[in-house]
């Protein structure tokens, strides 16, 4: 029987890469012989399922399985490539209301018993879904873009970590993760961004790792791949396997893997990492 | 990456994209949620019907379910026990 560890992906700001990052650490987690479950909190706007390109494939949702619709295992969608991989769905025809506190703490206490990771995609905002979605968290990843408006909510988000988790009202303390996606090397040197090391000290939140802003993550979304499955070589995808490695308590320094940018860069990549 | 993509080649990620959302979106807007209901319903009927020969457990019952353009299937995968006529 697996207690699997629960991970929330959060940030308050929508469009900083929640899902992006969810399904790339599940699958990297996957690709590490983990049994894994991503469930996508975001009722009313999923989109875990089109990330992940099982949207075809999706049967019976989140919601279905709060109101004793379907059983979980009805509910769960393996992964095409990964068979210990699974998805389950929001629901895309009911609002966020459909979830309740009781209903979600079943969903979370029975997926602990078949998996060993559960990552938990959370909607944007700081209403009902985002804080169901971090309710029975084990540790968090809090996703920032480097910039202001995205780590002012990470602020917020943090702040609710702290206070509406399960883990803090049995007066512990939840373990977070910064992570900083669309990072622009060049713009940062310049001084035009924010660099990692000053969104560290704004949040107080140790690192897991910098996905740098890529094509690539374009790329994989539009067929239906997690970055980490869609091109390993990607700078992207080599953040989330770093990041995944820490996740799972490696002691490695947080490099930021650089896009290639000559035709010799591409020739030689393997020398180029 | 392959090698075209070095010449220049435009990327066919794009039109995939536009084939993915064009399918899920047909099926999205013609989707009241009565979808789920039906499939549970078939569900348990195949569940009925299978279980008046074997013993089976509702859990190993897995539905699978692919749509492509215009073709949906539904896969039912059921796990047996050893087989024995009840």
């Amino acid at each position: 029987m697996s207690n699997a560890t629960v991970v929330v992906v959060t940030s308050g700001k929508g469009g900083v890469g929640k899902t992006t990052t969810t399904a790339a650490i599940a699958s990297a987690l996957a690709k590490e012989g983990y049994q894994v479950c991503a469930i996508d909190f975001d009722v009313g706007l999923r989109n875990l399922d089109l990330i992940m390109g099982a949207e075809r494939r999706v049967v019976f949702d989140l919601v279905n399985v709060v109101r004793g619709e379907a059983s979980i295992k009805q509910a769960l969608v393996r992964d095409k490539k990964l068979n210990n991989l699974y998805l389950l769905p929001a629901s895309q025809t009911r609002d966020k209301d459909a979830l309740t506190e009781e209903g979600v703490a079943s969903v979370i206490s029975e997926l602990r018993m078949y998996f060993d990771w559960v990552i938990c995609d959370s909607p944007a905002g700081i209403e009902r879904g985002a804080t169901l979605a971090m309710r029975y968290a084990d540790e968090a990843i809090i996703v920032s873009n480097p910039e202001v408006s995205s780590v002012r909510d990470c602020d917020r988000i943090i702040g609710l970590l702290d206070a509406k988790t399960k883990v803090a009202e049995d007066g512990g303390r939840m373990p977070k993760h910064l992570m900083i996606t669309r990072y622009d090397t060049e713009r940062a040197k310049t001084g035009d961004m924010l660099a990692t090391d000053d969104v560290v000290d704004i949040l107080s939140v140790p690192l897991i790792g910098v996905v740098p802003e890529s094509k690539d993550v374009l790329k994989a979304s539009n067929v239906g791949l997690p970055i980490t499955l869609s091109d390993e070589t990607s700078p992207a995808a080599k953040a989330y396997m770093e990041a995944t490695r820490r996740l799972l308590g490696e002691n490695i320094p947080v490099t930021i893997p650089e896009e290639k940018k000559s035709f010799f860069g591409k020739i030689f990549k393997g020398r180029a990492a | 990456m392959n090698i075209l993509s070095l010449f220049g080649k435009r990327g066919e990620s794009a039109s995939v994209a536009k084939n993915r959302l064009q399918i899920l979106l047909a099926h999205e807007r013609a989707d009241d949620g009565s979808d789920a209901l039906l499939i549970s319903s078939l569900r348990e009927d195949i569940l009925a019907v299978v279980a008046k020969r074997f013993d089976i457990d509702p859990d190993s019952v897995r539905l699978e379910m692919d749509r492509t353009g215009d073709v949906t299937t539904l896969g039912i995968d059921i796990e047996l026990p050893a087989a024995k006529a009840s």
